[in-house]
């Protein structure tokens, strides 16, 4: 993957450019919003990582005046303004995805590797499979070998998440944003119990596991 | 080089009294003005009314007793204090009786009024007719020095072609005029007088207590936030004025001292972690770094990870909560019905709550419970209060159980979530409990910074609701209060 990070801060986007290229992508970095803009407007980038506070250009300027040329590229905007009309205005400018600082990285590859396979999106899909695991989004029911399987309206929605980004880390607060719409921190475990109750109507019964932790970071849901 | 106006004269009060001085002295000198022209022509006309009455009265007198009779009666009148301008003359224009002495050429070839005001002069010393009036010496006096007075005049004539004036001197209008012309002088002195006495005593007071403001002011840039401008207790605007700007210095001396409360906050509960964060490094720095057990640097970075994760948290809901204190700007408010709000919080930590054993229950509602506010400030004021809930239940001695229900009544909704834990029973600590960093003993074991309810406090305050804490019984209830939704 082709990632573009624009961030001024030296030492935070040597850390990015190097981490990304450690998980196997490439990474260009560009420090102000002027060259970022010429850079993205040019280049053929998978996904942006946009600082919200840039030199020369405003993060949230470059993103409007790329999306007004007609670049559709996925951008993830990093910012220390986390209140919530804060990103309200940045997604409204044309970020898809945002992302307060201090952040962890595997926070950020996790997100920008779900943005990336937006591109390439499943939306269109009325059926998700992960092996002998079938998700129909039109009649609502889930089937594994055969069998179907009953769930509750939200621990469908949980799946349907997981399995839309099926091979891909998602992170707690990742599901907490997108089945639960809500973005702040719930503090206890919850998600954990949501994801441990679902494994257990997806997992018990049958010969593999398919719904994963991934240590320090969120689930995978991935067949064997 | 431009002007520079006196001190004095530069300030507002000293303005005023100048532009109205002008103004009323202008209003005055146009009434002066109209009066004495309406008096001026009431005058003329009492004055021709009056010859024509005379010339009247010659006439009959004429025809009574023909000339000697005339002659003596206009004699007669001659002589009388004040009296009128008298005339007989023969057709070739010689005066033959009368008071007048001489007369402007060509006034007596005048036929009816004199057209414009003629001079003349009254009969006066070495008179021809010793039946003349005689004159005061300080009338001939005066006579002398000015011989030549104006007048108008109804000249007529006899049937024998002889000539008949009848006169008014004009000293009398002019006498008026110089009367008013005097009255409005000594007006407007008079008013300038009380204008620059008004200015002294209103626009001096103006400008002493504006200066005093002015001076209270300035104090309080100096630093003195206490301070608060003077309130005479008149209730006028400059009252008015002080009592606003007092209103808006105790709302920034309440910002101040929150903000003074977020630092002190800072400094005291953000400098424990970041010490222990410290600590731990040098530890692991000074350890062996080949041993993998306690100390180790790998533990060692996990624990700093963890901490420093605990402290941004810490970190953002200070925030938060400072800037929703401050005024959060609104822009994100929309309808958020609050059994909905219920239902999703219950929903996300009920299968939590089951796993440490506390049964959560949310009686369904009916009806809508709608509120203007933001749907993600709700939400975690709503899950931070049935977290807490959770975790103070998981130690009651019956069954564990939270109850979140909802009512509405006169434009209020209350939210209410009771847990059957120990509850804080003391009424002091439940005032306290939504402080910021505020960990009543009992909780001292629990994981959390002290900061929960102090969110929930400012986002139920940023809704323009109350938040209170009730004992239960056993445990707390935890009321949250909403104003309804406007228009709907």
């Amino acid at each position: 993957m082709k990632i573009l990070i624009i961030e001024d801060d030296r030492e935070a986007a040597d850390y990015l450019e190097k981490a990304f290229a450690e998980a196997g992508h490439t990474a260009h970095v560009s420090r102000d919003g002027e060259t970022g803009f010429a850079l993205a407007d040019s280049g053929d980038y998978d996904v942006m990582v946009v600082d919200r506070m840039l030199p020369r250009r405003d993060g949230l300027s470059v993103i409007a005046g790329l999306r007004s040329r007609g670049n559709t590229t996925p951008v993830l905007i990093l910012s220390a303004l986390g209140e919530v009309d804060d990103r309200v205005t940045g997604l409204r400018a044309g970020g898809d995805d945002y992302l307060t600082k201090p952040y962890a990285f595997s926070e950020l590859l996790a997100r920008v590797e779900v943005l990336n396979r937006r591109a390439t999106s499943r939306d269109a899909d009325t059926v998700y499979r992960a092996g002998d695991l079938e998700l129909d989004r039109l009649s609502h029911t889930v089937k594994r070998a055969g069998r179907e399987i009953t769930l509750q309206p939200r621990e469908f929605r949980l799946l349907e998440y997981l399995m839309r980004h099926a091979g891909q880390v998602v992170t707690r607060t990742m599901l907490l944003e997108n089945v639960w719409d809500y973005h702040f921190d719930p503090q206890t475990n919850v998600i954990d119990v949501h994801v441990s109750r679902l494994r257990g109507k997806i997992e018990k019964g049958f010969d593999s596991a398919i719904l994963h932790t991934v240590r320090g970071a969120g689930y995978m849901l991935k067949a064997a | 080089m431009a002007l520079r106006l006196p001190a004095i004269m530069r300030t507002t009060a000293a303005r005023l009294s100048a532009l109205y001085f002008i103004l009323f002295a202008l209003c005055a000198v146009l009434l002066v003005f109209y009066m004495t022209s309406l008096s001026a022509s009431m005058l003329n006309t009492q004055t021709k009314e009056t010859i024509n009455e005379e010339v009247q009265g010659l006439d009959n007198a004429y025809r009574r007793g023909g000339l000697p009779f005339l002659v003596r009666v206009v004699e007669q009148r001659s002589r009388q204090p004040g009296a009128n301008l008298y005339l007989i003359a023969d057709s070739n224009g010689r005066i033959l009786t009368g008071n007048v002495e001489s007369l402007e050429p060509g006034v007596l070839e005048t036929d009816g009024w004199t057209e414009e005001p003629f001079t003349y002069q009254r009969y006066g010393e070495g008179s021809l007719d010793r039946r003349a009036p005689r004159l005061s010496d300080l009338e001939a006096a005066s006579a002398a020095t000015e011989t030549r007075h104006a007048a108008i005049a109804l000249i007529s004539r006899l049937p024998n072609q002889m000539i008949v004036l009848v006169g008014r001197d004009l000293g009398e209008p002019e006498r008026f005029r110089g009367v008013v012309r005097r009255a409005l002088i000594f007006a407007l002195s008079m008013m300038a007088l009380g204008g620059l006495l008004i200015w002294f005593f209103v626009g001096r007071r103006a400008l002493r207590r504006i200066d005093r403001v002015s001076e209270a002011g300035k104090r309080i840039m100096g630093g003195d936030l206490t301070g608060r401008l003077p309130v005479t207790g008149a209730g006028d605007e400059f009252d008015r004025l002080s009592e606003n700007l007092n209103t808006m210095l105790t709302r920034i001396a309440g910002l101040n001292e929150g903000l003074k409360q977020v630092s002190d906050n800072i400094a005291h509960d953000l400098k424990t972690p970041l010490t222990r964060l410290r600590n731990r490094a040098e530890a692991a720095l000074a350890s062996d770094p080949g041993d993998p057990g306690e100390g180790g640097y790998r533990e060692a970075l996990e624990a700093t990870i963890s901490e420093s994760d605990r402290l941004i948290k810490t970190f953002n809901a200070i925030l938060m909560i400072s800037r929703l204190e401050a005024g959060y700007s609104a822009e994100a408010l929309v309808k958020v019905d609050l059994a909905v709000a219920i239902h999703d919080v219950v929903e996300l930590y009920e299968p939590a709550a089951e796993e440490v054993g506390v049964t959560l229950e949310a009686p369904a509602v009916q009806g809508s419970f709608v509120i203007d506010g933001n749907r993600e400030l709700i939400g975690q004021a709503l899950a931070n209060v049935v977290d807490n809930a959770i975790k103070y239940s998981a130690g009651a001695i019956e069954k564990p159980a939270v109850r979140v229900s909802i009512t509405q009544d006169n434009g209020e909704i209350s939210l209410k979530v009771a847990d059957n834990g120990p509850g804080i029973p003391d009424q002091s600590d439940r005032d306290r409990a939504t402080e910021r960093f505020v960990r009543l003993e009992q909780s001292r074991s629990q994981p959390g910074s002290g900061l929960g309810l102090s969110l929930v406090k400012a986002v139920i305050k940023f809704h323009g609701g109350s938040l209170s804490l009730l004992p239960g019984d056993p445990g707390l209830i935890v009321v949250m209060t909403f104003p309804k939704a406007k228009g709907g």
